[in-house]
This record gives structure tokens, sequence and C-alpha cells, in this order.
């Protein structure tokens, strides 16, 4: 049963998009709605991180043995300006998407193992990186045209 | 006889400045509000010496009283209310009382353009001044183009003026760059009323204020901030069957002295306590399960979200008590007709969208919507906040259209005779904090601010001053004064205001007035719908056929086109004409056909604007404002039913910690108005509350050592204010402080320093769906600094009086602030004559 290691990979994910989250509020802290809902979205990875931990606990976590072929490794540093501020949301973005279609192949596991309780933790926990996605949309849509058309 | 109260010429004279809400008049549910005539002449004036009366409504609140202006030799002499009118009964405020006049004939007005050469600003004529300003704006467009332009406005304008910027800014230039000090003020009822019914509009009347068992107060300080409708229901709680009044605020307001029920909640943790009201519903029953089906979509979600909220969880979040949240909640679920309000301590709070949603929540659980006395009002800021809500000045399309829907931008394209394309629509207009934050970018290098101070009245006012002193924008600003903001600006335009030209304007239950031209504007002044007019002209916009894009002469050519821009959308003024106005009561839309007198509940059949094509909004997640969408919107299947939007309660971003042990929360006095610009000009109201102070409970007063009149220093992140303290009525571990003081008056001292607006301590953060920004959660260190030369200068008639009475000398007007009231119980007024039809 390889469902231990799809365990193991939604939770290295929500950690990674959680410290990137991090990581862009403090490097666009002058954009208090980034800094602020990036904190709070946060917040929500690690929570996601936790509701995960009693179905783990049943299921076990593997290390997968393939090496990765995509790497996603987080981010690390961010940019300046309008530009950059675009660029890590973009990124953030990326991330997001990660994890919600990984939640999305646990949930098909989880449909298929019945697994009621599995079920419930996916329901509520990729409703809100859907929810994250979305944010992530309107506020690059709302930047975009003034940081690739006329910003310094 | 109130105490204070005198014969003069025959009338009751009253000091309106001791007494703020004037004489009781008494009624009972159902009855009708008696009038009473309020009426203040300049001293010397006599009745017989005015020459003429014209028609108009007061200004310096949200509460659009009606009221006609005297005029003795070309001068505006004295103000009265209009008895006829549905909103005031006859009645005006101390404001309106003693600040409409003054402020408008201070010696103080801008007569005359300037233009700064060599870093000053100096006198010049109006060509001289549009000249450079087209100049400007030609050069940006054609180098850098629309996104170079901002354009930030007021909620103080008439609704022509609106609408005009709003067709300039949308269809000429075509920027998204453009709102209003609005967004300060009332975005957040916009944006709940949006949420839940899909669009704009009041549901409710200031008529339910006479048919209800119950009113709530949710961060709304009506006793000040309007008093005229705090009159009204004085009166019925002075009738034979009073009302419940339950208060949420975390002050000892006129409201929460008057309260059943007084939940002084911690600053910050509104959308805990209404979850934990809402719980109190679904536990007891108190919810008409059928209505709700029949009438809204998403209430599962609702009862999972507040499941946890006891009223235990919410007393531990809130500060308050667990029976006090028992009790509000069994008043809401037993009493048959509720009025609920909601102010400045929800939409300027944290979760204030999300908070301001639950209140309608409330209502829609138990069906309490469209009927007599069970009603909802979303309060506004500024007289004139509505008007620029509608016409879209600010962060929304004309006429509530959803600038999702492009449908909805062709029918503007079309109207404006225009390119769907030059209409900016590819994502929400910008707010105003993203604007400044543009502005301080270096992105928008043209910004015209017209009739407000942001310099006094945005968060983070060292911020504020940086971005509008830096070199790279080209400030315009058009005001009355020259405000704090002004002394920034490259250009500064002298505008007419109320009684120097004509207009319509909205109150807060959508009532329609006219206010005509009393008298000429002093010196060159010009009123702001002929300076925007002028820029068109000058700027050459055109239509696609080439004729220009505003061909209009006069206000009611303006309010014609806007007639036509707003039929069939859910705020219909096709029915009210400048002759309708005339003469009798302002007017309630949505008004046409249809519904030829206006309308004055909205919802009565329990159907909502809420279907996917003619919806002004798809709405927002409340957490983080992430759009829904189309297609997610359209899956509600909504189909004019309301939407029950719920939100897990997030706790304040900034809170209390060993640097900054309290909590800081702004708010307003009832003598003074935005940043006195004009009831400064009033030496009544300006006695009254002149100068700034800082409230603190009694307990840390104490613990701080700290006496009344003592001078203290309020430090958060951002900045500091030094000013004298009262020891007050403000729960514990939370200081209030009034927003209104900024330095045009203040001394030297002061305003070099910068020691006296609030808003150098509030912090810039907005709410995620109404963009508005959280002047009331901020964290504060308060120190001593100097011992007390006497008591500080806070009003005693109000929420800022001492906490132990007798301590400090009463607010009393003296002789120039008594004026007349004469009551008439059987006097005719427009909303009698529509119940007994």
């Amino acid at each position: 049963m390889m469902l231990p290691v799809y365990l193991g990979l939604l939770r290295k994910a929500e950690q990674m998009l959680a410290s990137s989250y991090r990581q862009v509020a403090e490097g666009h802290g002058a954009e208090p709605d980034v800094y602020h809902l990036c904190q709070t979205l946060a917040q929500q990875c690690d929570q996601h991180e936790r509701a995960l931990a009693p179905v783990t606990e049943r299921y076990g976590e593997q290390p997968d043995d393939e090496p990765e072929r995509l790497h996603a490794v987080g981010i690390s540093s961010t940019r300046t300006g309008p530009v950059g501020l675009i660029r890590d949301l973009q990124d953030l973005y990326l991330l997001a998407n990660l994890v919600d279609v990984t939640w999305m192949m646990v949930k098909q596991a989880a449909l298929a193992l019945r697994d009621d309780q599995l079920v419930a933790v996916v329901g509520q926990c990729d409703a809100q990186i859907k929810v994250q996605l979305g944010w992530l949309t309107t506020r690059m849509k709302q930047a975009a045209p003034q940081a690739l058309i006329i910003a310094k | 006889m109130l105490t204070g109260a005198t014969e003069r010429h025959g009338d009751l004279m009253t000091d309106r400045i001791a007494d703020i809400w004037g004489e009781r008049t008494p009624f009972g549910r159902g009855e009708h509000w008696p009038v009473r005539v309020d009426q203040k002449l300049a001293d010397g004036v006599l009745e017989t010496d005015i020459d003429r009366w014209v028609q108009s409504a007061c200004v310096l609140c949200s509460n659009g009283c009606a009221c006609d202006i005297a005029v003795k030799d070309e001068r505006m002499v004295g103000i009265r209310g209009r008895a006829v009118d549905r909103v005031n009964h006859g009645r005006l405020g101390p404001k309106g009382l003693f600040g409409s006049i003054p402020g408008m004939n201070s010696r103080e007005r801008l007569t005359r353009p300037m233009i700064r050469i060599d870093g000053q600003l100096v006198e010049t004529d109006w060509d001289t001044a549009m000249s450079r300003i087209v100049e400007r704006s030609k050069t940006l467009l054609a180098e850098k183009g629309p996104l170079s332009h901002g354009f930030y406005t007021s909620g103080q304008l008439f609704l022509e003026e609106y609408y005009a910027l709003a067709v300039i800014g949308k269809a000429g230039i075509g920027t998204p760059h453009m709102d209003g000090n609005t967004r300060l003020c009332t975005a957040t009822a916009a944006a709940a009323m949006k949420e839940s019914f899909g669009s704009d509009g009041q549901p409710g009347s200031y008529l339910d204020i006479d048919d209800c068992d119950a009113v709530f107060l949710y961060g709304h300080n009506m006793a000040e901030t309007q008093t005229v409708l705090w009159a009204r229901i004085l009166d019925r709680i002075a009738g034979p069957d009073r009302p419940f009044i339950v208060c949420v605020d975390p002050r000892e307001t006129e409201v929460a002295k008057v309260a059943d029920v007084h939940l002084p909640v911690r600053p910050g943790t509104n959308q805990a306590l209404m979850n934990g009201l809402i719980r109190e519903l679904f536990v007891h029953g108190w919810v008409d399960e059928a209505w709700v089906q029949e009438h809204t979509v998403g209430v599962d979600e609702l009862r999972l979200v507040v499941d946890p909220w006891t009223p235990e969880k919410v007393a531990e979040t809130c500060g308050v008590d667990a029976d006090d949240v028992r009790r509000a909640a069994r008043i809401f679920g037993e009493s048959e007709r509720v009025l609920s309000t909601v102010l400045q301590g929800f939409y300027q709070s944290a979760q204030a969208t999300a908070a301001s949603c639950q209140v309608n929540n409330m209502h829609l659980l138990r069906g309490m919507i469209g009927k007599p006395g069970a009603g909802i009002l979303q309060m506004n800021g500024q007289p004139t906040a509505q008007n620029n809500r509608e016409c879209g000045a600010d962060g929304d399309l004309p006429a509530f259209r959803n600038w999702e829907n492009k449908e909805h931008v062709q029918q503007l394209a079309t109207l404006w005779g225009v390119d769907i394309d030059v209409i900016p629509h590819w994502s929400p207009p910008t707010h105003a904090m993203q604007i400044f934050r543009y502005v301080e970018q270096g992105s928008i290098e043209f910004l015209w601010v017209s009739a407000t101070n942001p310099a006094v009245s945005m968060p983070q006012l060292e911020r504020i001053r940086r971005i509008l002193d830096q070199d790279s924008v080209f400030l315009v600003v058009q005001d009355l004064f020259l405000t704090e903001t002004a002394r920034y600006a490259d250009v500064v335009l002298p505008a007419a205001g109320w009684g120097e030209k004509t207009g319509t304007f909205t109150n807060v239950n959508r009532t329609v007035h006219l206010s005509d031209k009393a008298i000429e504007p002093p010196g060159e002044a010009r009123s702001d719908l002929d300076i925007f007019l002028d820029y068109s002209t000058r700027m050459g916009f055109v239509t696609n056929d080439g004729s220009p894009l505003l061909d209009w002469s006069s206000p009611e050519d303006a309010y014609r086109a806007w007639q036509e821009c707003s039929r069939g959308r859910p705020c219909d003024y096709t029915g009210i004409s400048y002759d309708t106005l005339r003469g009798g009561s302002g007017i309630p839309w949505p008004c046409n056909t249809e519904n030829p007198g206006g309308v004055t509940r909205l919802y009565t059949d329990g159907v909502f604007p809420t279907e996917p094509d003619y919806c002004e909004s798809f709405g927002h997640d409340l957490l983080t404002g992430a759009t829904v969408g189309e297609q997610a919107f359209r899956a509600l299947e909504t189909h004019g039913k309301a939407v029950i939007k719920s939100a897990q309660y997030a706790p304040p971003h900034e809170e209390p910690d060993d640097d900054y042990p309290l909590r800081y929360t702004t708010g307003r006095t009832a003598y003074q108005f935005h940043t006195r610009t004009k009831t400064a000009r009033s030496s009544q109201l300006n006695r009254a509350a002149p100068s700034a102070w800082v409230e603190i409970s009694r307990t840390d007063a104490d613990a701080l050592r700290l006496a009344e009149g003592d001078i203290a220093r309020v430090t958060s992140p951002r900045g500091e204010i030094v000013v004298p303290v009262r020891v007050g009525n403000v729960r514990e571990g939370t200081v209030f402080a009034p927003f209104h003081y900024g330095y045009f008056d203040a001394s030297t001292e002061v305003s070099n320093g910068h020691t006296s607006a609030a808003n150098e301590l509030t912090v810039t953060e907005w709410d995620p769906v109404s963009k508005q920004p959280l002047f009331k959660n901020a964290a504060v260190r308060i120190v001593k600094v100097a011992d007390a030369v006497g008591p500080s200068d806070a009003p005693t008639t109000t929420a800022s009086r001492p906490a132990v009475p007798g301590t400090v000398r009463l607010t009393v007007g003296g002789p120039d602030a008594e004026a007349s009231g004469v009551v008439d119980r059987d006097a005719w007024t427009a909303d009698r004559a529509e119940a007994l039809s």
C-alpha cells in the first residue's frame, strides 16, 4: 500500500507551503494584506498538518523510494518590487497547486478505502487550499497590470 | 421643559450643546414620531429679517436631515429642519444647527486657485491652474497611460459630482484607480450587503424605529454619530412601550447607558461575539427554518462554524459576561420585531465584513427583514457616501453593476458611447489604501484629491504625509479650505460647497434629497461639478462619435444622465426628479413607474437581488477576500435567495504585548465632524470639544498613575501623540482617542511635532473584503509626561464624560448655543401620510 508515501508527500508539501507563505510575508511586509494573509494561510497549513496526524498514525508514513523529478523546494528568499511581488505570489500559487493535487490523490484513496475520517480531513483541508488558490489568483490579477505595465 | 431651556420670542429655546438631543417627544410603538422643528438663526437675525428659505439637507453627518437655509442679503444666516420630511420630522442635531452656516461663511475659505511655484503655493487664476493640471495629465497619459492616474474623492460631494467623476475616470481616462474616503467610513456596509443580498441597498428604514420591539446597536455610537436618529430612539424609550436596547461597544456610550444589555467587547473580537449570538439562535430554536429554507442558501455551513461558540467561550474571547450574551440573544430570539444598526465599531475593526454579515444572518435566520420594525441599517459615516457607492467614483461600477459581468460593463459603454475596453474591468477597482501604495511606489504620478483630508483621516499618518510629499506625484487638491492635505498640493482648487451649488444626495435609508443653491460661493470658488466638467472639456474627452463625453451644462443635466444610468437597477432613480424633490419630503429609491412614491423597505417579498445576471457581486471568501467568481456563484443556485455567509473567528493581528500593553481604538465626538474643516469654524461646536484627548479607564489610570488632565504620551509601533487624559468609561485595557484633531489650527509645537491626530498611531491594514482600514485595532503604551494644568477638554455630555461625575466642569453651550425647537404633535409628515394611505 502506497498511501503512506502520499501522506508523507502531503505533509512535506504543506510544510513547504507554510514556510513559503512565511517567507513571502516577511519579504513583502510593506504590502499589509500580503503580510497578514500569508501569515494566516501559513497557520492554516500548520493546522492541516495537525489534522493529518491521526490519519498518519493509523497508516504510517513512508519515504518515497523514487527520487524527485520535479524539485519543488519551497521559497527560500523573496524578490522585491511590484513584479517581484507577483512572481513570489505566482510561486506560492504553484506550491499551493502541488498541495491541492496531492490532497486530491489522497482523497481518491480515502474514498476507495471508505475511510470516513480521512475523507472528512480532506474535505476540510482541501477546501481551504482552494480558497488559498482563490486569494492568490485574486491578488495577482489585481497587481499584474500595474506591475507589468507601469511600475518602476 | 428641560433644564437650561428658556423662552425667547415665544419659542422654547434649548442649549443644544448641553442637551444634544433636545426636548423629548415620547411616542409609542406604531405611533407617529411627533414633529419638532429645530431652528438656529445667526445672532441678531429675526425670522422677519429673512429674505428667503432655500431647501436643502444637512451634510454634517450621515443621517440626512432635511432642512431649509435662511438667506438674508445674499448670505446664509440660519437653518431649520423641514417638518414634512420622513427623515427628521423637523429636527436637527448640534452639528447641523451650529456648524452648517459658520462652516461655509468662514473667512478662511479658499477663494482663488493656487499653484506651487518654487516650493510655495501662490494664488493664481483658474485658467493657469487648470492648464497646469491638464498639461500634466495629458503628458502622463501619453507617456505612461491611464494607470498613472488616481482619484481620491469623498463622502461629501453631491450625486451629480460623483457621477461626473466616475464617467471621467472610467470612460475618459480609463483608470481603475478611483476611490473615496467612503472606503474609510462605509465600504463595509456596502460589502456586507453585497455578500448577503447580492447588491448594495439598505434593507431597512428609519421608520423601523417606530415599530420595533428591540434595537441592537453593533459598534454604533448613534447618540453621537447620528444624534437625530438617536432622538427618535430616545423618544421611543420615553414612550409607553419602550423597546429593548442592546449595545455592543467597548465604551460606556450614551447608548450603553440606556441599554438593557451592554456587551463591552474587547476591540477586535466582534466575529466571536456574533458567532456566539447566532449559536444561541440555533440552540434555542429561534430560527424560522421554513423561511430560511425558502429564502436563503448557506445555513448549514453557518451552523457548523458557530457550533463551538458557547456563551462561555464568547465571554473568554470577548471579555464580556456569558449571561449577557445569553440575555442579548434571548432578546433577539424572542422579540417579534428587531431593528439592527451597525457602524464603525464593526466596520473599522478586524473581520469587518464577516462580522457585519453575521448581523444580516441574525435577521435572515429569523426571517426578520422587509417587515415594519424588523430591519437592518448598515449605516454610513458621511452624508453622501451612499451616492459615491451608487455612482461609482469609489471602488464600484455605477448603479450597482458588477465588474465581473461583461454585459453590465457593456451597458455602461453603450450609455457613455465608448468602447467596452476603455472601461477597466479586468479586476476590481483599486481601493484607497492600494492607490496610496501605488503613489508610494511611484507608479501613480497624478493624484486628484477632492473634498477629503487624508493627511488627517487615513491610518499611519507619518506614512501618508511622506507619500503626499513625494516629488514623484503631481497632487491636485480640491476643497473648501487649505487643509492639512492641501498644503502638499501642486495645485489647489477652491470649491463651492453646501448652499453654494445645487445637487442631490442620498442618506443611509436611501432617501434622496435636493439641496438647492442658496447663495453665490466666495471669491472665485466653483462647484466640484463645474471643475470636473471643465477638466473633461479641456482634456478633450469624447465619445466614439466625437461628441463631448460630458455634454452637461447644469447639475440637472448630470442628474438626468444618472437617472438613465440607474434605470432598471436596484437604485432606480428614474421616478425622482428635481421637481418631485422640491417642496416636500425626500424620497427613498427605488422610485420608478412601478414604485412612483419610492420604497420604504426592500425585500418585503423575501426576494433578493442575487440572480447572477443582475447581482452587483458574485461575492468573496470572508477570511481572505478571494473572489467567488461567476461559476461558483451560479453553482450556489441563489435565484433570489439571500446568501448566508459564515467565517471562523480570527484574532486581530495586532494584540497587546509587553511593549504595547493596551488596546487602542479611535472614534468620534458629537460636536465635531471628520477632520473639523467645518465644525472647528463653529464657535459653539469648537468650544464644546476644542482639542484632542485620550480616554482611559479608572483602573488603568490608577495603575499608570495618571489623573484627569495629565498630559500623556500614547505610543504605538507607528507613532505617538501627546494629549491630555480623560479618566473615563472605556473598558479596562482599552484606550480611546477621537480622530478629528489634525493640525491646521493647532499650536506650532503640536503641528510641527504631529502630536494630536489619533491616526498617527493607527495601523496600515484593511478588511480583506471591504478593504476598509482597521482604525479600531492597535496596541499602544501610555506614559505620563506632565502634570495636569486642568481637566482635559473632552465633553462631559457623552461617552467621553468623566468616570467620577462632578470632577470636571460640565459641557454647556451658553447663550449662543440656544436653538428653538417647536413641537407640533399634529403636524403632517410624508411617512405619516404614507402610513395612513
